[in-house]
């Protein structure tokens, strides 16, 4: 009975599965992994893991309130959207980046809260997700935690605040560098509002986007990206977070090398 | 029967459950002066959280210890191994640092002095509970019972404080945290350099100054000893611990600022291949990921330059 039982529940899976793509099995095997897709990639997505999507990071947080990772994929042609999450954090998404004239490579730190696979999807112009990973892991914290600045009055005459640098990568290409001054709360820390920078926008000063990126709540305080730009020049940075304040700065182009 | 019932007994009795899990052998390394040479490791289950060196000073008038190690049980073990040499009381405890691998053992020596520098006091009251917890994390049965127990006596750098035929020098120094004590034993020449100095094993970061780091063994090195205890590492009779420690931070600074300079991040810079001169350091590839997670956000902060809102 038991083996009849469980037939019937082989074959429903079967018959379910035709018409859908299916879903990789997780290199990872995290719990998560179907829910990650259904919720960041969609239903329907075609997904492929890829060795080529690479998530660097030392693979446990020092810090749970600023883990450095990079996720870059020099040899994957065509990305258009990359699609970064942590599948056991409490805010799973941590950022979306569309590098429209720039490298799929980005580097950033997030709040962790317990040991979690972070992935990188990116979608190449096929509309396929190509999906790398790594665990890291982590004794917890980062996203529960108060910001520094929620415990401070200084951050409001800074907030916005930008900082950044550029340096030639070759002809027209650049690393272009930058930090802006903002608590980045989740929500989850008792009475304090979720409060974060939402869009921030590379574009040439004649107003040709290169590359838009889309932070989460899990963006550590004050934050620090790098990318690669495929220019060289000065680059005109704008932005805004969810209650509405807008920032905006140019970056000085890079010296020659 | 009686097999039973003794079986009963070993598995109740509070003594079964309090079966000290540390082996500690005091290694002697000038007159009167020893050493418990921990593990050249990270802490894990495994090692118990033994990866430290913790020293004591017999003299005429008791035992002076300097560091109680990483638990309470460490701490106890200590006391039964030093019984096993001398047969004077432990009348003096001095505590390098705040970090948790040299005072979480105090425990074990709340009858007598504790001695820090004020700055280690304060950190220990301020954080020793966070210390302790991510201690619990670490290293886990091993810390059962352990509390962050802070020193109750301050003590001034520069002072000198005589046991019997042993005048001992307190010299305050500061760079591996904020307040670090070295010890030097006029006697016996022996300098206890605690975290300032580490041999063969990747010197730590989490609280480091590093200019001030280096500046300060600059000045320990041109002091007169004979022996060496580093705070993780072997025991040496010369300054090689001082010399090894000076270059591994002079080389990591000027690593990190080349590396802001070129506009890495982060990760990048955790990835990098190590100099070959460096690979023989003990757990140097995990310890140099986390002296980037330590220090390069201040230092990428001085090469991020601001700029004006249009």
């Amino acid at each position: 009975m038991r083996y009849l039982t469980r037939m019937t529940a082989a074959s429903l899976w079967l018959v379910c599965a035709v018409g859908m793509a299916a879903i990789p099995d997780d290199p990872l095997e995290s719990p998560q992994w179907d829910s990650m897709v259904a919720k960041h990639l969609g239903e329907d997505a075609e997904i492929v893991f890829d060795d080529r999507v690479r998530v660097l990071s030392a693979g446990y947080a020092e810090d749970a309130m600023e883990t450095p990772v990079m996720v870059e994929a020099p040899d994957l042609p065509d990305v258009e959207s990359v699609v970064v999450f942590a599948d056991l954090n409490p805010i799973t998404k941590i950022l979306e980046y569309y590098p429209e004239r720039a490298a799929p490579t980005l580097s950033f730190r997030f709040k962790i809260q317990q040991a979690t696979p972070v992935r990188a999807a990116m979608r190449t112009a096929d509309g396929v997700w190509h999906v790398g990973g790594m665990w890291i892991e982590a004794a917890g914290g980062g996203c529960t935690a108060p910001s520094v600045a929620a415990g401070s009055p200084i951050w409001e005459s800074r907030l916005g605040e930008i900082s950044g640098k550029a340096w030639a990568r070759g002809p027209e290409r650049e690393r272009l560098r930058f930090r802006v001054v903002h608590p980045m709360d989740t929500g989850l820390a008792a009475g304090i509002p979720v409060f974060h920078i939402t869009d921030v926008t590379l574009a040439t000063p004649a107003g040709e986007t290169l590359a838009r990126l889309k932070p989460f709540e899990p963006v550590s305080e004050n934050p620090v990206i790098s990318v690669d730009l495929r220019y060289r020049g000065p680059v005109a940075l704008s932005g805004r977070d969810n209650n509405g304040n807008r920032f905006a700065a140019t970056l000085p182009a890079p010296a020659a090398p | 029967m009686t097999r039973w019932l003794w079986l009963i007994a070993a598995l109740t009795s509070p003594l079964a459950a309090a079966a000290n899990p540390y082996d500690l052998t005091p290694q002697r390394v000038a007159e009167n002066t020893y050493v418990f040479v921990g593990a050249l490791e990270h802490f894990s289950y495994d090692n118990l959280g033994n990866i430290v060196n913790t020293g004591f000073i017999v003299t005429d008038e008791g035992v002076v210890v300097i560091d109680t190690g990483p638990s309470r049980l460490y701490g106890e073990a200590m006391r039964v191994a030093i019984a096993g040499v001398t047969d004077q009381p432990v009348v003096q405890v001095y505590i390098t640092h705040h970090h948790p691998d040299h005072y979480l053992g105090n425990q074990a020596f709340a009858d007598v002095d504790v001695g820090a520098l004020a700055g280690t006091i304060k950190q220990i009251r301020d954080i020793g509970g966070d210390l302790t917890t991510n201690m619990y994390n670490l290293v886990g049965g091993a810390m059962r019972g352990t509390e962050s127990l802070p020193p109750t006596q301050e003590v001034t750098g520069g002072s000198r404080v005589t046991f019997g035929r042993h005048e001992l020098e307190l010299i305050g120094m500061q760079g591996h945290t904020g307040a670090d004590l070295a010890i030097l034993d006029h006697r016996t020449g022996v300098l206890f350099a605690g975290d300032l100095a580490f041999l063969n094993r990747t010197p730590t970061t989490p609280n480091a100054d590093v200019a001030t780091w280096v500046e300060g063994l600059h000045t320990l090195g041109q002091r007169e000893f004979e022996t060496l205890v580093p705070g993780h590492g072997p025991v040496r009779d010369d300054a090689e611990a001082i010399a090894q420690t000076q270059a591994y931070l002079s080389w990591l600074w000027r690593n990190l600022n080349a590396a802001a300079r070129h506009g890495l991040d982060m990760p990048e810079i955790m990835m990098q291949e190590l100099p070959y001169r460096w690979r023989g350091l003990a757990v140097i590839t995990p310890e140099f990921r986390r002296s980037v997670s330590h220090l390069y956000p201040d230092i990428e902060a001085g090469v991020l330059e601001p700029v004006e809102s249009p």
